[in-house]
């Protein structure tokens, strides 16, 4: 009983620890639909987001500002900034790298991935910031079924919630709206899109924009519980498995892909860690990925490729 | 028209079926190519010829029905046995190796007759040089014979079209095939490059004696070069015989005029 | 007027086959290696300015050496045959690792089979070439999955590689001999009666590696291997078709790249650090290889070389010029600075000049060749 009750606690904590690798995953599944870009900056825009927000939220308080209206300018701040991301990089990375090949966007996302790091930390600091959003204290439930109870983190649900409201608003965008369908047209042939009508810098800018309020997100949930810094981007590169796990062009194959992460790599260092050294959470995720890679290419959710010639 | 003289089968191809999904883009296609003839395989957009190429060429694998290449049955066929056993193509979007020279492009064909492994090519001293040596003298006999003297060193992306073409077709010979198969080898090309064309591929079908099978739109030139032809349309064929008797058969004409089905 | 073809009539395949046919070419490369191996060690022993300062060898001249041969493996992998990799970072440490072990003797007790299986310590030269072994064997382990997938699938397949081998080398102890610490110190540097010791004898011996591994690694990008590991990064589908494997093609690639790259991680820890931990390797030093390989150029072997100089140049400029100006940065600024031109470079040159500053300079040649009357 106390097994099961481990157990289920560290399943709970790893599955909503999971939907934060889900939130960045999420950023990159909509750029990789909608410009078929697989976008390494994803970490760095959450960084950006994060740090944006905490900076000027800490200067708006410190000059006498309501701690509500300094949280709404400091959202709109952060969105503007990145607004402003979304317009550079589609103007100045993208946009002259139309019809290009996937490595070649790929390797450009990476040299956007340090400009963006070096700008965020050259501009508002390198420090550790702690962000107060969200509570973070805990929830101890079925205390009369488990010793001690299943403790379970009040941020982890709120990342949860933010999670599910995202997923289904970015649903109703990408099925339901013209954008949206443009989007999905861009994805798959550039030149195609352009030559039916479809203003491909317009969607790029509009995706990198969405996106990057996604990270937005993503760095409040994240933010809130590390603190914002640099290390930031290196979780966020664990969307990378995730993705490869659920699939690059699934929406819920970015939520389960999280899940499964999440779930996983916290089971396999509560109960596999003390037996081979530790820290296998370092790892875990990029190991289930080569895994699932191995035998199933696409990933649970995406679609298969046939090949033409 | 020019006349066969061999009758040898070649490559014969039975009752071949294959399927996209719910797609069909050949069903059960027969038909032969004899030793040193050169075979059309012509019909309207969408009728399954590059497809059935593909499948000769093992890239695709029927669903039903076998290939006989050299007297051999295969079921399956991985794409690099079929161009070990001897079948080389170009292809109908050119396919060459864009960051590569000419030069390099048409020795890339001969990897298969390469032997000599990584240890010597990294050193480069005795067999492994002279292996190259050997080789690039018949790579430049290609290259004389393509008339592409002049542009062996330059990248083919910076080649013109019709250039690019041919040497892709030099890539193809270089692998001294016993079958050829040309994917469209004339689309795009204005008329001098095509009379070009046509007389590379007769002289090599005379000259080297190999094989060919074409894919092509152009019904002029399908009527000068090849020996027979056979129509496919809906991936169903629906005629076989010499150029004179295709061009009179009714199910030819009304497939391409498009008399309802 | 000077660079001029002209009157150097190639009578031989093998001549016009040649890594230089143009005879200045051949020219300036020899005056080049002249000036490597024998002007530096000379100026350096007389102390002339810059070459008599240690610092020049040491932090420069030396990370240079052995980060280009990296590059070079990088190169084979990602220019060559076009097969991404952010984990050369995990592949320098398991040539370092390896080496380290081989060289120190390697004992695996297996007390359930009943026996232990021992090893001497190797010479250091076996110790350094075995290691390039271990690690072009997991190269090709990890390379299998590229047969099933592509590009940026294979990106996060070696980041498996990078944060695994991070692991593996933090926390198994066999690793580094049970030390304490984590950090371990390579062994005496004794090359068959040589012992390199000084940073001169330190460089002369990278400088020896990198010639003979370049030279090798030419020779295989102009041969039969190299048309094929290309033809499957320009158009994998003919290449097949045509009879090129692309098992044999992709995991040679593997191979030869992890090799080299393996030697030259063995060389940073044994010649360059002297005593290492395990973040030595870690993936900004994946990134860091992958960005020399951008600017310096995709597929060429020369690049390696310029991109490992920009890259070892622009932080020492970044902290020169400044304070000569009068304006010193602070060495966070400078940090940052770095990231924001390394990634605009980046951008610029994959927009401008994807094959980096390799194809700059043959098109300055191709310029300078027909100068002054450029039709």
């Amino acid at each position: 009983m106390v097994l099961f009750g481990q157990f289920l606690e560290i399943l709970i904590g790893g599955l909503l620890s999971g939907v934060l690798y889900s939130l960045v995953a999420l950023g990159f599944v909509l750029i990789f639909k909608a410009s078929g870009v697989f976008n390494f900056a994803q970490g760095a825009m959450v960084l950006l987001a994060g740090l944006a927000l905490v900076r000027s939220l800490d200067l708006l308080v410190a000059n006498g500002f309501p701690f509500w209206t300094a949280i709404i300018l400091g959202l709109v701040f952060a969105g503007i900034i990145m607004a402003v991301t979304a317009w550079l990089v589609e103007r100045f990375v993208l946009g002259p790298l139309v019809n290009q090949d996937g490595l070649t966007l790929f390797m450009s996302t990476i040299g956007a991935t340090f400009v963006l790091e070096g700008a965020s930390q050259m501009i508002f600091g390198s420090d550790v910031y702690p962000l107060r959003l969200f509570p973070t204290d805990a929830w101890f439930l079925f205390e009369s079924s488990f010793p001690g109870g299943i403790l379970v983190n009040k941020l982890d649900v709120w990342g949860g919630l933010i999670a599910g409201i995202l997923v289904a608003g970015l649903a109703i965008f990408f099925q339901r709206t013209k954008t949206g369908r443009a989007l999905r047209a861009v994805a798959d042939d550039h030149a195609a899109a352009q030559s039916v009508g479809i203003p491909i810098s317009w969607i790029w800018f509009v995706v990198w924009l969405v996106a990057g309020l996604v990270a937005l997100v993503a760095a409040t949930v994240w933010g809130t519980k590390l603190g914002v810094q640099f290390s930031i981007t290196f979780l966020a590169l664990k969307a990378l498995p995730v993705l490869i796990i659920g699939g690059f062009t699934s929406i819920p194959g970015a939520i389960v892909g999280g899940l499964i992460v999440g779930a996983g790599e916290k089971l396999a260092e509560g109960f596999l860690g003390p037996h081979i050294g530790g820290g296998i959470e370092y790892w875990f995720a990029y190991v289930l990925a080569l895994a699932v890679l191995l035998v199933r290419p696409q990933g649970l959710f995406g679609e298969r490729i046939i090949e033409r010639i | 028209m020019r006349s066969p003289d061999v009758q040898e089968v070649l490559l014969s191809v039975e009752g071949v079926s294959l399927a996209f999904g719910g797609v069909k883009a050949l069903t059960g296609v027969s038909f032969d190519v004899r030793k040193g003839e050169i075979r059309a395989i012509i019909g309207p957009n969408g009728a399954g010829k590059t497809s059935m190429l593909n499948v000769i060429n093992g890239f695709y694998h029927p669903n039903q029905g076998s290939i006989t290449f050299k007297g051999q049955t295969r079921a399956r066929m991985r794409p690099f046995e079929a161009s070990r056993g001897g079948i080389a193509r170009t292809f109908q979007n050119v396919a060459l190796f864009k960051g590569m020279s000419a030069l390099d492009n048409i020795m890339a064909g001969r990897t298969l007759k390469m032997r000599y492994g990584l240890f010597w090519q990294a050193l480069r001293f005795g067999p492994a040089q002279r292996e190259e040596v050997e080789h690039r003298h018949r790579v430049e006999e290609i290259i004389d014979f393509l008339e592409i003297q002049a542009i062996r060193k330059v990248p083919v992306a910076r080649l013109p079209y019709g250039l690019q073409k041919r040497v892709e077709l030099g890539r193809a010979l270089a692998m001294e095939p016993d079958l050829l198969l040309l994917d469209e080898p004339m689309a795009g090309m204005n008329l001098e490059e095509k009379e070009d064309m046509s007389r590379f591929i007769i002289e090599v079908n005379d000259h080297y004696g190999t094989t060919i099978a074409l894919i092509e739109h152009d019904m002029g030139v399908v009527m000068d070069l090849s020996n027979r032809v056979v129509v496919l349309d809906h991936g169903v064929k629906i005629a076989d015989g010499t150029p004179d008797q295709v061009k009179r058969d009714q199910a030819v004409i009304d497939a391409y005029l498009g008399v309802a089905h | 007027m000077f660079y001029r073809e002209a009157g150097q009539f190639k009578t031989t395949y093998s001549a016009d086959m040649a890594i230089f046919p143009i005879r200045q070419d051949r020219v300036t490369l020899g005056a080049l290696l002249a000036f490597a191996f024998i002007g530096v060690p000379l100026l350096s022993y007389f102390h002339v300015w810059p070459f008599g300062q240690d610092y020049l060898l040491r932090a420069i001249l030396l990370p240079f050496l052995i980060l280009a041969l990296a590059a070079i493996g990088v190169n084979i992998l990602v220019g060559y045959c076009g097969q991404i990799s952010l984990g050369s970072g995990a592949f320098m440490a398991i040539g370092a690792y390896s080496a380290y072990k081989l060289g120190t003797g390697v004992h695996i007790p297996l007390a359930w089979l009943g026996f232990d299986i021992s090893i001497p310590a190797l010479p250091v030269l076996p110790s350094i070439l075995l290691g390039g072994f271990m690690s072009a064997l997991v190269g090709i382990l990890f390379g299998v999955p590229s047969l099933r997938i592509k590009g940026l699938y294979l990106a996060v397949a070696t980041l498996a590689a990078q944060f695994f081998f991070d692991w593996v080398f933090l926390r198994v102890p066999w690793f580094t001999n049970y030390a304490p610490s984590g950090s371990v110190n390579a062994p005496e540097l004794n090359f068959v009666g040589w012992v390199v010791d000084t940073p001169i004898e330190r460089y002369i011996l990278c400088l020896i590696f990198v010639t003979v591994f370049a030279l090798m690694a030419k020779n295989l990008v102009r041969g039969n291997i190299g048309r094929q590991w290309m033809a499957i990064r320009d158009m994998d589908i003919a290449a097949e078709l045509m009879g090129i494997r692309p098992l044999y093609a992709k995991l040679t690639a593997f191979a030869v790249s992890s090799f080299i790259i393996g030697v030259s991680g063995a060389l940073w820890a044994f010649v360059y650090l002297g005593s290492w931990e395990p973040l030595a390797f870690d993936i900004n030093r994946s990134l860091q290889l992958l960005f020399m390989v951008i600017i310096g150029g995709l597929g060429s072997i020369l690049g390696p070389f310029i991109g490992a100089a920009f890259i070892l140049i622009l932080p020492i400029m970044l902290n020169l010029v400044p304070s000569e100006l009068g304006v010193p940065l602070s060495t966070e600024t400078i940090t940052h600075l770095e990231f924001i031109i390394f990634g605009s470079l980046i951008c610029y040159l994959l927009i401008k000049e994807p094959h980096g500053f390799a194809r700059l300079i043959s098109l300055a040649k191709e310029k300078l060749r027909l100068w002054p009357f450029p039709y």
